[in-house]
């Protein structure tokens, strides 16, 4: 971080730049929504409803939002207030069956200095607060459509990793692709994230001597522990078979966890270490690097949980075809299986099968997925945008009360 | 060279991953190790699927299968060299 001083941080390196858009509070963002953001389930009808009133905004309906309590609302806040504040959203409607919690989150996304107006449902009905929120809405967006997106340093870019119906062809392809890709920026001062930890489950000893130091090493592996005890050992009724490995994976050759673990590391690539380890949803604060955050493997619980925490850009290496979007985070999907590439070409932005066929190098891959990062940072739709892909999906620790 | 039709992460491993579609019982195969560059042959015993694995020596039941020479299972069932290896005679050793 000593280099943002010395004026040539904010200049572009080479074709390593992009162009992006800068928000108040410094963070850059590749992507411009206006969001209709639900407080609650309850709230979900209202905020599609100002989303149909006006064109270019975008509601994120979801399941959540009452009667959680302790660590599950915490991670809630964290996540509903992480995605308006994370930098690929110009401003944010909120809208909550009441006003207390509409507020917390208000006040929440404030702090980033981006404009955002909340709206209670309670004593005014559906039909009113969608008139009212309409008109806000309408407002942020006429501001939101003339801001412009400015030259940027690759450093500025946040870019998350999380694969998906892996197969054999990740541990062989994608995933080394995506992990050439960090080791390559990652010294240019980009900021990374990985997780996964149930998929960890055979490779621990693999990501625990990843880290940084040992201290952070010590503090992964209690996560990973963690995670066995209190979730795995816990509720397992067998041996997982079919949803750890899943049965696309299995389909795809994957027989069982350790394997896919192996295959799943290799998006971290030789060289990079990671410098904290992150909760569900937690933005790093340890300056630019690679981090690990505890989440899930399902896929859109993760990237919803990347994006939380302020990533911009997601790396998504897939062999039987996930086909995976985020709403505000678009998610480029990279496959080295031929078949795949093949048969669902419209879900994939990198194909990098040449790796099987011995014509493509790791290196050339790896540089392929930059250009494709930039093209992407600098407003290239990816496959999941251009197929509506919106899966916003928050991450629920217990039962509500 | 030609164009492999299975794969080997590292040295150690006694297993490769098939990387062509279509792959029949009895093809004499060309297998590439690519931490190595090594060249390897094999003739394949089953038919086996793209991405799915096949045995590089003779595997006994209990066998610890190495790929990216780490330890990824334990055999359930034997497997003579080109044979396939998947659920049906790998086991995780976890959970």
């Amino acid at each position: 971080m000593a280099a943002k001083s010395d004026g040539k941080r904010r200049k572009p390196a080479g074709n390593l730049g992009f162009r992006g858009w800068r928000r108040a509070n410094g963070r850059v963002g590749v992507r411009n929504h206006v969001v209709i953001l639900p407080l609650d389930d309850l709230s979900n009808a209202a905020s599609e409803a100002v989303a149909n009133n006006i064109k270019g905004t975008l509601a994120l309906p979801h399941a959540y939002g009452r009667l959680q309590f302790g660590a599950d609302l915490d991670l809630f806040f964290r996540t509903l207030i992480g995605t308006g504040s994370n930098p690929n959203v110009a401003a944010v409607v909120v809208i909550g069956i009441e006003d207390g919690w509409t507020t917390r989150v208000v006040e929440g996304i404030a702090k980033t200095g981006k404009p955002v107006a909340g709206f209670g449902i309670e004593g005014h009905g559906d039909i009113a607060t969608v008139a009212q929120a309409s008109h806000k809405a309408k407002e942020f967006l006429h501001w939101a459509s003339e801001l412009e997106r400015e030259p940027c340093p690759i450093s500025e870019l946040w870019v998350s990793t999380k694969c998906g119906e892996s197969d054999t062809t990740t541990g062989l392809a994608s995933c080394p692709t995506v992990g050439n890709m960090y080791d390559k920026l990652i010294p240019k001062d980009i900021t990374g994230v990985f997780g996964e930890t149930s998929e960890i489950t055979g490779a621990e000893h693999i990501a625990k001597s990843r880290a940084i130091n040992g201290k952070i090493g010590e503090k992964w592996m209690q996560v990973f522990q963690a995670y066995q005890d209190e979730v795995i050992e816990a509720h397992k009724v067998d041996s997982l078979m079919d949803s750890q490995p899943t049965k696309g994976n299995i389909a795809g050759g994957l027989t069982t966890i350790e394997e896919k673990a192996l295959g799943n590391l290799e998006k971290i690539g030789r060289t990079s270490r990671y410098i904290e380890v992150l909760g569900p949803a937690e933005a790093p604060a340890a300056g630019p690097g690679l981090y690990y955050m505890d989440t899930s493997s399902a896929a859109a619980e993760c990237v919803t949980l990347m994006a939380a925490a302020g990533f911009v850009v997601h790396t998504f290496p897939t062999g039987q075809g996930n086909v995976i979007g985020n709403p505000i985070v678009p998610v480029i999907k990279i496959s080295g299986n031929p078949r795949t590439v093949r048969t669902m070409a419209e879900h994939i932005d990198l194909d990098v099968s040449g790796i099987l066929r011995r014509e493509l190098t790791l290196e050339k891959a790896g540089d392929a997925l930059i250009d494709m990062l930039i093209r992407t940072a600098n407003g290239r739709l990816t496959a999941a945008e251009a197929l509506g892909h919106r899966e916003f999906v928050m991450t629920k620790l217990y039962r509500s009360a | 060279m030609a164009t492999p039709h299975f794969l080997v992460h590292s040295p150690k491993d006694n297993v490769g991953v098939v990387v062509v579609e279509g792959l029949r019982a009895g093809t004499d195969m060309l297998g590439v190790i690519t931490e190595t560059d090594k060249a390897l042959k094999l003739k394949a015993s089953d038919d086996i699927p793209i991405g799915h694995k096949v045995a590089l020596k003779p595997l006994k039941k209990g066998d610890t299968v190495f790929k990216y020479g780490e330890d990824i299972g334990r055999m359930s069932a034997d497997a003579a060299a080109g044979e396939h290896v998947h659920v049906q005679n790998l086991k995780t050793k976890r959970w």
